[in-house]
């Protein structure tokens, strides 16, 4: 009798500590990895793409945009997400570019300062420029919120602005973009920045070099702060993987993009 | 026929207990060999980076940029410590104070409402009390003394509060097991109330309430969650207590999502650091609570 609960009590903790014995969807065709920022698109295309092809499983995975280079080369995923340029040794990778995402830099509402120079803007981060006056502010000393090494954000924030400049050791750093947000919404004499998808009414984002970070801007070219959202692979994706591809280039796939908040690719 | 039952019984129950006690036996050393397992993992994983960097450059380097394999820890270890410090100026005075009220100051019934209540704290989970912080202490600072808010002050005064449970309930222990003779004898000679405490009491629980600091001092440098949500983790030496700082323990939770190769193994490092001082704050204890059990 007591054999039986024990039994049972291990069964439980055994189901309960490996849910994906339970479901009926334990198989996996197709898995993706890598970057967090793409990682909720990621869910939403395979979504809608496994609606379109009952009895296939898609697997997102996230892991950073590094780890997803990483685990593509290793095979441990058919497609690796990244959104950063690839670099050095893993330039081999076949990237495609699946959609594209533009960073804001962001303020408090009140902040009087409606725009900025990106020189000035890398001035900023990289500690040089420390007082809102110099752009028409309040004489009060900037407080610079910056996002942890390694993230894909911060990767291509360098890459876009501070080039080889560093950002300077005393910003504020936070481990994702809603925490960035949540500072500067806070601190009126705030500043980061976060992907432009995420802007919402609690910070309003700075005109760089007269451009409002908008989408027009984006696709006329005026506004500079644009990354791509990369799917990788060991070579030309094939089979399913490829499938899955061109699902997310079609019209269809690049709608959803557009709804979540991102810029299509044309 | 009896008796061959009888024997075999017996035979099955001392069977029966020597598998019990291999079972709690295996048991117990799991838990220790967790320990090991970790141990030899963490200094696996980070010790050969040290070194290839050099120690000198590891420890006292100032800057730390990953990805451009520089890897300094001079500016989290001096936050740990600064943290730490600020949380024990905080906590000490406030824990002690409570301390002495419960037992000296207070009835029994007040003791049996209070102590309960402080010990309490201690279950709140940290992320609450950074939650708190956030929301209530860090606005706080920034409107009334200026800078960001995220700060050496806020999370010293979090984590202060944090190690209060610690400090208050093995002080009071150690206050309470002081033999009643000191007490009356003190009083019998005509010293007040507060004199016998200061004069009497404190040095008698000296090292029982030495391990209630150390204690609290190792949770302050140990806890994670609140300190990177409060303390606005810029990896550079903070100048004034309105500066934000970063800590050992935020440095490893908030890169660890998206470190690989060396930036992963410098983690590991952080936290080869961070167990070398963890176990001399134990050992410290560990050796003045001991020098509590021998002179009683």
């Amino acid at each position: 009798m007591t054999r039986l609960r024990l039994a049972r009590i291990l069964l439980a903790i055994g189901v309960a500590f490996f849910p994906a014995c339970r479901g009926d969807q334990s198989q996996t065709d197709l898995t993706l990895a890598g970057s967090t920022s793409i990682q909720p698109f990621a869910d939403k295309w395979a979504e809608v793409f496994m609606e379109k092809h009952p009895g296939l499983g898609v697997n997102v995975q996230g892991g950073g945009s590094s780890a997803g280079i990483q685990a593509c080369k290793s095979g441990a995923c058919q497609v690796g997400m990244s959104s950063r340029e690839l670099k050095g040794d893993e330039k081999d990778l076949v990237e495609i570019v699946v959609a594209r995402d533009g960073l804001a830099v962001i303020v408090h509402p009140s902040n009087p300062v409606r725009g900025a120079k990106l020189a000035e803007v890398k001035q900023i981060f990289s500690g040089d420029l420390r007082r809102w006056n110099y752009l028409g502010g309040p004489d009060r000393p900037i407080t610079v919120v910056t996002r942890e090494e390694g993230s894909g954000t911060r990767g291509a924030f360098q890459e876009l602005v501070m080039g080889k400049t560093r950002i300077f050791r005393g910003a504020i750093t936070e481990d994702s973009n809603g925490t960035v947000r949540e500072i500067i919404a806070q601190d009126p004499y705030a500043v980061g920045f976060i992907s432009l998808g995420l802007v919402n009414e609690q910070v309003r984002s700075l005109d760089l070099d007269g451009a409002a970070a908008n989408e027009e801007n984006i696709l006329n070219g005026r506004y500079k702060l644009v990354r791509p959202f990369l799917f990788v692979s060991m070579g030309e994706p094939a089979g399913l993987a490829k499938e899955f591809v061109d699902f997310v280039l079609s019209a269809e796939g690049q709608a959803l993009v557009k709804k979540e908040g991102l810029l299509p690719i044309k | 026929m009896a008796m061959k039952t009888k024997k075999r019984g017996k035979n099955r129950l001392e069977r029966n207990d020597r598998l019990v006690r291999l079972a709690l036996l295996v048991i117990a050393f799991s838990a220790v060999s967790v320990l090991l397992v970790i141990t030899v993992f963490i200094v696996q994983q980070g010790t050969p980076i040290m070194f290839k960097y050099g120690l000198k450059s590891f420890l006292a380097g100032g800057n730390w940029y990953p990805s451009e394999k520089v890897f300094g820890l001079w500016p989290m270890i001096v936050g740990s410590l600064f943290v730490t410090a600020g949380a024990l100026v905080i906590g000490v005075p406030f824990g002690l104070a409570c301390a002495i009220v419960l037992t000296e100051f207070s009835s029994k019934n007040v003791r049996r409402v209070i102590k309960p209540i402080v010990e309490l704290l201690a279950g709140i989970p940290s992320v609450v009390y950074g939650f708190m912080g956030v929301i209530i202490l860090v606005p706080f600072i920034r409107q009334t003394f200026g800078g960001p808010g995220l700060s050496v002050l806020a999370a010293s005064i979090v984590l202060g509060i944090m190690i209060l449970p610690t400090i208050i309930s093995i002080s009071v222990d150690s206050l309470q097991a002081v033999p009643p003779s000191y007490r009356e004898g003190s009083i019998a000679l005509g010293a007040t109330r507060w004199q016998t405490v200061k004069m009497v009491l404190f040095p008698a629980a000296r090292s029982g309430i030495i391990a209630s600091i150390i204690l609290g001092m190792g949770r302050a440098i140990g806890e994670t969650m609140a300190t990177i949500m409060i303390a606005g983790n810029a990896a550079e030496i903070p100048r004034s207590l309105l500066a934000p700082v970063r800590t050992l323990t935020s440095n490893i939770a908030l890169e660890m999502s998206y470190a690989t190769g060396e930036h992963r193994e410098a983690l590991f490092a952080t936290g080869v650091i961070l167990f070398i001082i963890i176990m001399v704050l134990n050992t410290v204890a560990n050796a003045t609570s001991s020098r509590r059990r021998r002179q009683p």
